[in-house]
């Protein structure tokens, strides 16, 4: 059984809880909104990162047809990018 | 011919049909996600405020209860592909963390629910119902799918288009879980 799970795919998993359990507590913990915010922009990075591991390794578009790796790359760069324009919109001046 | 060979190696998880569907999902989440960022700009104490009353460690625990689902059924593809006997258990796996992820909701909006909060306390919780419900109705889909799959994967005759419904399944399933990776980073997490 444990065999099963002797493999990269258990590494990238390993990998995602790792990120998630870091990136968990970052954006409460900072006292000041300066900081708050740049823990609150590396929590989404990490965020797409994870996502674009999910994409790569689980649904195995590091081997699809370069179409569909493209789409799917670049769906995460422009949400994530859209998404930190806006959030950096909206701070206080 | 190198070309030719590196084209050949290529390989698409599934069917077509899957893909555009994945696709047009992400879609509809990318505008999910931007519009309650553009919301969020005009009020920021209020959201500030509304999400200090979401139980993180619920959102926390239903992320790596999602997350190791993807693991039991990107296994379970790997095991299929070569041939092995693990995939209904593996799968079995994956449903078990999915059932936990819908039975962590129910608490979740349930508490909500009892504290007086639904979806017309304020804008943060119109998101949030509408999001984490809109993401639920995906996951009991992923759910029915999986188990459909499983069913499948204990047939004694072999079944010649199982590994390819199996990948465009799977691929449905690692959909919901990004999407989710997502919505915890923008509900439970932003600031």
């Amino acid at each position: 059984m444990a065999l099963i799970f002797r493999n990269r795919i258990t590494l990238i998993w390993l990998l995602l809880v790792c990120a998630t359990l870091v990136s968990f507590d970052s954006a409460h913990i900072g006292r000041g909104a300066s900081l708050q915010s740049i823990a609150t922009c590396a929590v989404m990075i990490v965020a797409f990162l994870k996502v674009r591991f999910i994409g790569l390794e689980f649904m195995e578009l590091r081997h699809a047809p370069v179409p569909l790796r493209f789409a799917f790359e670049g769906w995460v760069l422009l949400v994530c990018a859209a998404i930190l324009t806006l959030y950096w919109m909206g701070l206080p001046r | 011919m190198e070309a030719v060979s590196q084209r050949k190696a290529r390989h698409l998880p599934g069917e077509e049909g899957v893909w555009v569907f994945i696709l047009g999902d992400m879609m509809v989440f990318a505008l999910f996600f931007l519009t309650f960022v553009y919301y969020r700009v005009d009020n920021i104490p209020l959201y500030s405020e509304a999400q200090e009353l979401l139980n993180r460690k619920l959102g926390l625990l239903n992320t790596m209860l999602l997350l190791t689902s993807s693991l039991f059924v990107a296994q379970a593809v790997r095991v299929a592909r070569t041939g092995g006997r693990q995939t209904p258990m593996l799968l079995g796996g994956a449903i078990v963390c999915g059932l936990g992820f819908v039975v962590v909701k129910i608490v979740e909006w349930g508490d909500k629910i009892s504290h007086g909060i639904t979806l017309n306390t304020n804008e943060f919780f119109i998101f949030y119902f509408m999001f984490t419900g809109i993401h639920l109705a995906h996951v009991l889909i992923g759910l029915s799918v999986l188990t459909w799959l499983l069913v499948r994967s204990r047939r004694q005759q072999p079944d010649p288009g199982f590994l390819n419904t199996l990948e465009g399944g799977g691929a449905f399933w690692h959909l919901v879980d990004l999407l989710w990776v997502v919505l915890f980073a923008l509900l439970y997490l932003m600031k």
